[in-house]
């Protein structure tokens, strides 16, 4: 007994060492304000509970995981401070990024407007009254290019929320890079391209399900070769958890896409390990302090065993369930909005507990509307305070060991199980999709926890308690009405002034590829975002293949 | 036997967000009415179709993507269109206060946002149909 232990012990003190060359630690020595050296990591002492340990714990950056993807944490950097933006034109979104970047944000996060993320373009009739408004519109490379203008991409990472058009925008900014003379090996960033939690829970899907898997096999395919820095999927929980579902229903709905995912890529014929280190998972935050914590926990372990004996995947980067989190946009109030802030510092510290690599903290008034440059820094700010001046982040796991969140954790382990266990009865994720399983489960949730707020059952403080007589609301964002005509101008110029005849040829070319499923679209879709054809007219190209998705 | 109240709940344009929509019409349900629900990206012109052929007595409209100034007073002009401005139009989701007068000027009846409870909705909408027929 033992042997296990001091063996992993050791292998962790080395690794630890050698992440500490690369990224030198934040203080040495860390010390809290009473001067106690506060320690990288603490463990068990007592002999009698090290195969326990190893069995469940282990030491951070080594399997199953749960205390962390890597030796350190913290210690060297902080989690990436990733706020979602965007909003109206490209040359506003543009500037909001400028802005965050100056304030210290640490990566990209772009948020598209409805038409581009279901891909119409902005003068099409289905997108009247949408333009702009959830995010930035883009139609062509121009918006791109204008989007993008003065970032350098070899140095900032950028995510980008985009699902069913994935593989269009992700062309645009390997053109974008390109135009900037940063190779296509050399960006980074991750594009969400998780359908599977369109058709459950957030609603922008364009094709239906066997199509829209291929697109994303051709993504992993062409990026482990191509773009290897990139994070080729976003596997999110986020929008499960939105809709409605529990705790333990968004980490199992969203590993058991993850689970379909793998599965379609090792069918289409890649191997395991060349591109399971590049998914990526987001998880959402919500109030319930230690559940939350012990939530991330659970996922990190329960992936990493799924990956080793389900999949047979060797690489200890195929085990490193990697994840972003943004704290729970459904539990902002529309009353006392102010208190949001609060919901949102201690959702913020959950993900932070929970070992999170980058977060976005909502801002005070998104039950309302978009944020306002000042609510979004102080949504920034939360962060930054949680980070520089509350010490949670100088030592790894820190809640390991307590009972309640181990127990809470093993428990979670189980629940979510389980619910995987069934999933796969059915016939895996796309089956149980298609069957509308997972949306019925949410839908109940949703409709239990209404009721529970209703009978006040459950406080939300300001809301079903505390109200107070409010005034009229502060300042909101307004999006510009005269954006989504100027937009509708800009996409018509463009068609205008581009070389019609190349963007015929290569839209054909994508179509008559598209009827073969032996071929990988990416090239194909590449040359039409270089030509300008519009997010719009590929899409379209590819519906008239694939055909549309109408619902379960 | 009292008829039961007709409601047709629809989410107009391209918003995804059904959480609200979907607990809202189970709720009116178990309230005691029947429940149509559209299922997502209706354009203005089929919501106002489908409350003429399921012989509504009101329509519920619900966005959170900001599209509501545009797409709930299209719904009402639809419906006037097809001489069934006697249906009424009430909506719901993310909408600032400053949008509600707008919008109510522009003929939707009331606007529920964030936090109100559904018995509120279906209190409203029980006397805003029954009291009309009295």
């Amino acid at each position: 007994m033992g042997n296990d232990f001091n063996q992993s012990k050791q292998n962790w003190q080395e690794s630890l060492q050698k992440a500490q060359k690369r990224f030198p630690e934040r203080k040495d020595p860390f010390v809290n304000k009473s001067d106690i050296e506060v320690d990288p990591l603490y463990y068990p002492e007592n002999e009698a509970v090290y195969d326990e340990y190893m069995e469940k714990l282990g030491f951070p950056g080594q399997y199953p995981y749960t205390r962390g993807i890597q030796p350190g944490m913290y210690r060297s950097r902080f989690w990436t401070m990733r706020q979602y933006a965007g909003f109206g034109s490209a040359k506003e979104t543009n500037e909001r990024f400028k802005y965050l970047l100056e304030q210290g944000q640490t990566g990209l996060s772009v948020a598209f407007d409805l038409p581009t993320q279901i891909g119409y373009d902005s003068d099409d009739p289905m997108a009247e009254g949408e333009v702009g408004k959830v995010g930035v519109a883009i139609d062509s490379l121009e918006d791109m290019e204008i989007l993008l203008k003065d970032i350098p991409l070899d140095q900032v990472s950028t995510s980008m929320t985009i699902n069913a058009p994935a593989s269009v925008l992700l062309c645009m900014y390997i053109a974008v890079a390109e135009k900037q003379d940063v190779p296509k090996e050399k960006i980074t960033g991750t594009i969400q391209n998780d359908i599977l939690k369109e058709y459950i829970a957030r609603g922008t899907y364009i094709y239906p399900p066997k199509p829209s898997m291929r697109l994303i096999t051709n993504i992993f395919d062409y990026c482990a070769k191509e773009v290897p820095k990139f994070n080729t999927i976003s596997i999110s929980g986020y929008h499960i958890r939105e809709a409605g579902s529990t705790a333990v229903q968004e980490v199992a709905f969203t590993l058991a896409n993850g689970m379909a995912y793998v599965k379609a890529a090792i069918e289409s014929g890649l191997d395991v390990d060349e591109f399971a280190p590049r998914l990526a998972f987001f998880f959402n935050a919500h109030n319930h302090f230690f559940e939350e914590v012990a939530k991330f926990r659970a996922a990190r372990r329960i992936w990493a065993s799924i990956m080793k004996e389900k999949f047979g995947a060797k690489s200890e980067k195929s085990l490193r369930l990697r994840f972003h989190t943004q704290t729970g946009g459904s539990t902002l109030t529309a009353q006392q909005p102010d208190n949001n802030i609060v919901r949102v510092a201690l959702q913020a510290l959950s993900a932070v507990m929970g070992g999170t690599q980058s977060l976005h903290t909502n801002s005070r008034d998104e039950a309302l509307a978009l944020p306002t440059e000042e609510s979004a820094r102080i949504a920034l700010r939360t962060q930054q305070v949680i980070a520089h001046e509350s010490g949670v982040a100088d030592t790894v796991d820190p809640l390991a060991g307590s009972y309640y969140v181990e127990s809470m954790t093993d428990q979670l382990e189980e629940d979510i199980m389980s619910y995987i266990d069934k999933i796969e009865e059915i016939g895996g994720a796309v089956q149980a999709v298609e069957e509308g399983y997972m949306q019925r489960e949410i839908h109940q949730a949703a409709y239990e926890a209404q009721k529970k707020i209703e009978s006040n059952e459950e406080i939300i403080v300001g809301m079903n308690e505390f109200q107070i007589d409010e005034d009229v609301q502060a300042d909101l964002l307004k999006v510009d009405e005269a954006l989504e005509q100027n937009q509708v101008n800009q996409v018509q110029n463009i068609r205008k002034n581009r070389n019609q005849g190349e963007v015929d040829r290569v839209l054909n070319d994508l179509k008559q590829a598209s009827r073969d499923e032996s071929e990988n679209l990416m090239p194909y879709i590449l040359d039409a975002v270089k030509a300008y054809a519009t997010v719009g007219e590929i899409c379209h190209t590819l519906r008239d293949v694939f055909g549309e998705y109408t619902g379960a | 036997m009292e008829q039961k109240i007709r409601v047709l709940i629809a989410k107009p344009g391209l918003d995804g967000h059904d959480r609200g929509a979907l607990v809202i019409a189970q709720a009116l349900r178990d309230y005691g009415m029947e429940v149509i629900y559209t299922g997502l990206r209706q354009s203005a012109a089929q919501i106002a179709q489908a409350a003429i052929q399921e012989d509504v007595d009101v329509v519920g409209l619900s966005s959170l993507s900001g599209g509501h100034k545009a797409l709930f007073p299209k719904v009402v002009e639809e419906l006037s269109k097809r001489d069934a401005e006697d249906i009424p139009v009430i909506g719901g989701g993310v909408i600032p206060d400053e949008d509600v007068d707008f919008l109510e000027e522009k003929g939707v009846k009331k606007i529920f946002t964030s936090g109100t409870p559904t018995t509120e909705i279906a209190k409203f909408i029980d006397e805003l149909i029954r009291g009309e027929k009295v």
